[in-house]
């Protein structure tokens, strides 16, 4: 196995493949819900499935932030900011997500005026430098992002600058996981546990998984061997009938999480009574609404948003696959229609969408082994 | 948007006591320390860097460890292009940086 070779401790890691082989049951099959793109994207990259038994199967979860919007809420982001002197502003894990009428760096190229930043405080000094403009920043992701965007706009209140806001979209993992084990379609056995979010939010949102519905947590770091572990962990909680939340990812991931981050957010954002989910559909109190108190700096309070609803591409079978019911190639546009280069869905765009994943990490590995052999 | 990435404090900012000039990997930005205010980081300190921010402190062998984890994830390059792109100075950087996005396939 060539991967093995090019990581730290190869020997660790052909031993950890091994323990999980003797933990786990032949006669049962396990299926085991990593919840975290970044944690998809690893196990692809690093060929980690070959390493597993057959019967532990991974379910990749819906913790990528761009997949998980829906095409309503880009729609939504590119009517505002067609009105002239407004710059769009977003991470470039954005630019390529297509919306109805494309994605905002196709906006880009038909004249509106689109930035990339790579923190929402740069879209701050943005909206200071450009005084006649408004800057609106389209903010996206999970627990792991949406405390930056809370300070970003203590400090706009703070400073009293009028000429920006945030079209807020930030979303939150506990609801996601509870949506996706109420499904009726889904069995699981267990969760890899997200390591970023939990910086954030620490340990214990995940108590309930392991007491009420009876399945283990474990919190992982990124690494092949954090992974491997983790799964090592939960199969031994699995083979002795316990279900509780543990975490590997000790060395980043305090268990009480990260209070300043966590008071930052509930000063500014309060929970939607309901947020639509791609794949998921409506989910209630499952993302972030900025609170009345910095309505002036609140993209959807200040201006009006049309609010529409888009259905995805019919062919398209985003939704399946991101509640883990289908397997990205089993999706009929994969690798045909939809491909990195030219995405019909947002899960082929970033490279924590399992497509994409999939596909440059599986579909692509002939090729890369035949470019290698030369 | 997701990366996080570990850095080095160098020196906290004399103005503003919220912010910090961070190396990482030879690259010096100013990142936030507003996450980190209720065990603020000193000069020396490593740190886990999300957009910009500063979000969890760490041993220097983790912020090790985290960077060969982004070179094995093939996100390093990216990681630096964000760095890169935080802590814009004046009018005249920000118009430079701005201007020519480069899109990481
Ligand atoms: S292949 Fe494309 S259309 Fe099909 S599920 Fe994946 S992203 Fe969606």
């Amino acid at each position: 196995m060539k991967f093995v070779d090019e990581f730290r401790s190869p020997r660790l890691i052909s031993r950890t493949g091994e323990e999980i082989r003797r933990l786990a049951d032949p006669n049962r099959h396990y299926r085991i819900m990593e919840v975290c793109g970044g944690h998809t994207h690893a196990i692809y990259r690093f060929g980690l499935k070959d390493l597993l038994p057959s019967n532990v199967e991974l379910i990749h979860g819906p913790g990528c932030p761009v997949c998980v919007l829906p095409m309503g809420r880009i729609d939504d982001g590119l009517s505002l900011a067609a009105e002239p002197n407004f710059i769009f502003a977003a991470f470039g894990d954005m630019m390529r997500v297509p919306g109805t009428h494309g994605s905002p760096l196709e906006y880009k190229a038909r004249g509106m005026d689109v930035r990339i930043v790579y923190s929402p405080t740069d879209a701050l000094k943005l909206a200071r430098s450009n005084p006649e403009k408004h800057v609106m920043f389209f903010a996206i992701g999970f627990e792991t992002t949406a405390p930056s965007t809370a300070l970003t706009l203590v400090r706009a209140k703070a400073e009293g600058l009028r000429n920006f806001s945030v079209f807020c979209n930030h979303v939150t993992i506990i609801p996601a996981i509870r949506a996706i084990l109420d499904s009726p379609d889904m069995r699981l056995d267990g969760f890899v546990g997200p390591g970023h979010v939990s910086t954030v939010i620490g340990c214990r949102p995940y108590d309930w998984i392991a007491k009420d519905e009876g399945k283990p947590v474990v919190v992982s770091g990124f690494e092949p061997l954090d992974i491997l572990q983790s799964i090592v962990m939960l199969l031994r909680q699995l083979r002795k009938g316990e279900a509780k939340v543990e975490n590997q990812y000790k060395r980043v991931v305090p268990w009480e999480g990260n209070r300043a981050a966590l008071r930052a957010m509930a000063e500014v954002f309060e929970l939607r009574p309901y947020f639509e989910w791609r794949g998921l559909g409506f989910i209630s109190q499952s993302a972030l609404k900025i609170r009345a108190s910095y309505a002036a700096w609140d993209s959807e309070q200040r201006f009006s948003v049309p609010g529409v609803r888009v259905t995805d591409p019919k062919a398209a079978q985003c939704g399946e696959v991101l509640k883990g019911v289908l397997k990205p190639a089993q999706c009929k546009l994969f690798g045909r229609e939809c491909t990195p280069e030219q995405p019909v869905g947002a899960l082929m765009v970033s490279s924590e969408g399992s497509c994409a994943a999939y596909f440059n990490y599986e579909h692509r590995k002939p090729i890369a082994i035949a470019a290698a052999a030369n | 948007m997701c990366l996080a990435i570990p850095g080095k404090v160098i020196e906290l900012d004399s103005q503003n006591a919220l912010q910090a000039i961070v190396d990482v990997v030879g690259v010096r930005r100013k990142v936030d320390l507003g996450l980190l205010q209720d065990a603020p980081p000193v000069p020396g300190d490593w740190v886990l860097i999300h957009v910009g921010f500063a979000m969890s402190k760490i041993s220097e062998a983790d912020a090790a460890d985290q960077m060969r984890t982004l070179t094995m994830l093939g996100e390093a390059e990216a990681a630096m292009q964000e760095v890169r792109g935080y802590g814009l100075e004046n009018k005249q950087n920000e118009q430079q940086d701005q201007s020519v996005p480069r899109l990481k396939q």
